[in-house]
């Protein structure tokens, strides 16, 4: 699905987080958006995914203004997130996590008619734990994975949603190098599997270079850049204002 | 491997319930059928709590007044109609669930906090509506009069002996019934609002309609043991509505244990038995239930229930 943002704005007080922020994201797509702290790549996600109502702007899903809709008519338009810090459902098991994110987005969460789970909510989430790779944890408690294994199940309740739009909010926040590469080839693989438009944000330019399709750059709350690995790398105001020179790092 | 919790549930149930109504056959003890009685009111009242504390993360202060307005409602109805009992106790459970309903409304809305201090608000109304409409509540002298013990169902319920299986029935049934609800696909979804309610609403879960649910729930199944209550009194005072009373159910629930279904049951029977217990040597059985919950909130730092589950992990909830 295309993601078209037109003249995004959000204000927090005073300050202008996203400042009329327009951007495509074509269907299918791998996106980083990279920008120092502070310079609304996060803001960006909440509003498309409506954790907060924007203040003025279009979001536009294949064409459709999704703006004024609540979560979870969002939802059910194949818009999907996972969290910076892992957002799970900490006393349950990585299996009751997914059943409970299949049950709610099958609009089931109201139901008193019989057991959790209901009939094939167990098999939809055994598949995506498949698909992300956490079968081997499937009965351990979510308060007890390991920090990468519960960005994973993050991304895992994203993907219960059978979203076509995943945000992620840096994926590989708090790893160390290897785990972090681990991590990115396996969204790179949902991505391909999953024939996802897929956006994140990334702070480690090394993975950013090499996975992105195209690269979108903030820096207070406005779009400094954006284009491939290539023209980004080569773009002098997104140098000054974010990757430095090789000068600034020695 | 497919197992069935459900039948199991209901196997202990059935087991629970066998032995509760066979213990007179083999012995009569006025008193002990007294404490099952009490136990059958306090141990819906406080499971019923627990929907909203534990699986929830909701801290009712007020659930006392969905205990007192079964008892009132119940009481009432049988003092001024002609209705059968079964009738009564239907329409008196109707009536909680609707003033829950109301209540929560206003209520669920609110953050954590003054979620807490509103529904101890809205109890301390209602119980000032008690003492003040004497007419018909009796003020603080409580409703007199007695309750015309219509018989049902072959139970002649100004029996000691038929009230007491009428409450043991009525007790196991309630927890069946709130057993399921907490195993329901509904029950994750409080469980999901506990452990993360930003998450839950990115999920398509409507956070105040699922509070709502739970906190209209809550109040039909109090108002069952408020039920069970006025007919053990054969009557209502105020003190079953008052906010001492909804502690009383908190207490039972945080000496039982939280996280285990069973545990406010626990933790209503230790507060009787200590009540029972204490009463009999000291007036100052306030200090010594003081001492007893300290102990439990500094040395186990939970319930009984859930400290035994954490120590033979494993064990099912």
């Amino acid at each position: 699905m295309k993601l078209e943002i037109k003249k995004l704005t959000k204000s927090f007080g005073g300050l202008r987080a996203i400042d009329e922020v327009s951007l495509d994201f074509p269907s299918g797509s791998l996106s980083a958006v990279i920008g120092p702290n502070g310079a609304g790549k996060s803001t960006f996600f909440n509003l498309i995914s409506g954790a907060f109502p924007a203040d003025s702007g279009q979001v536009l899903l294949d064409g459709r203004e999704i703006l004024g809709l609540s979560r979870t008519e969002r939802m059910h338009r194949g818009i999907a997130r996972a969290f910076q810090v892992a957002s799970c459902f900490p006393t349950m098991t990585v299996a009751e996590n997914l059943m409970a994110a299949v049950t709610a987005y099958l609009g089931r969460w109201g139901n008193l008619s019989h057991r959790f789970p209901s009939p094939g909510v167990r098999e939809r989430a055994e598949a995506v734990m498949e698909l992300v790779g956490l079968t081997q944890v499937a009965n351990v408690r979510a308060a007890i994975l390991s920090h990468g294994d519960q960005k994973l199940l993050d991304i895992a309740i994203a993907l219960a949603l059978e979203p076509r739009v995943l945000l992620l909010d840096e994926p590989t926040a708090g790893m160390g190098p290897e785990e972090r590469w681990r991590m990115i080839e396996r969204v790179r693989g949902l991505w391909q599997q999953r024939a996802l438009t897929l956006i994140f944000i990334e702070h480690d330019m090394d993975i950013v270079f090499q996975i992105a399709g195209t690269i979108r750059v903030l820096c207070y709350g406005r779009v400094l850049a954006e284009g491939t690995p290539d023209q980004i790398r080569n773009n002098q105001a997104v140098i000054d204002a974010y990757l430095g020179t090789e000068a600034d790092a020695a | 491997m497919r197992s069935y919790p459900g039948l199991r549930d209901a196997a202990i149930a059935a087991l629970a319930l066998i032995v509760v109504l066979a213990i007179p056959l083999l012995h009569r003890s006025p008193a002990f059928e007294d404490f099952i009685i009490r136990l059958s009111a306090m141990a819906l009242f406080a499971t019923s709590l627990n929907l909203l504390v534990g699986n929830t993360g909701m801290v009712s202060f007020g659930h006392g007044m969905f205990y007192g307005l079964g008892a009132y409602a119940f009481a009432l109805t049988m003092q001024m109609t002609d209705l059968s009992l079964p009738a009564a106790f239907v329409l008196a459970v109707l009536v909680t669930a609707f003033a829950a309903l109301c209540v929560g409304a206003i209520c669920v809305r609110l953050g954590t906090d003054y979620f807490a201090f509103i529904t101890l608000a809205v109890q301390m109304l209602f119980y000032s509506i008690i003492i003040s409409w004497q007419s018909l509540t009796g003020g603080d002298q409580g409703l007199r009069g007695g309750i015309p013990r219509r018989e049902i169902f072959g139970f002649e319920l100004a029996s000691q002996l038929h009230l007491y299986r009428f409450c043991a029935i009525v007790a196991v049934l309630g927890l069946l019934a709130l057993r399921h609800i907490s195993a329901s696909p509904f029950g994750q979804t409080l469980r999901m609002i506990r452990d993360n309610e930003n998450r839950a609403s990115f999920l398509g879960i409507v956070l105040w309609r699922a509070r709502l649910g739970a906190f209209t729930i809550a109040g039909a199944f109090a108002g069952v043991g408020g039920v069970l209550a006025a007919l053990f009194v054969s009557g209502a005072y105020p003190e079953l509505a008052d906010w001492p009373n909804s502690g009383q159910a908190i207490f039972a629930v945080m000496l039982g244990g939280v996280d285990s279904f069973l545990g406010p049951v626990l933790g209503a029977m230790i507060l009787l038995a200590l009540n029972d217990v204490v009463t009999r040597f000291t007036e100052y059985h306030g200090l010594v239930l003081g001492l007893v919950i300290l102990a439990f909130a500094l040395g186990l730092r939970r319930g009984v229930l859930d400290f035994l589950r954490l120590a033979w992990p494993g064990r099912a909830r």
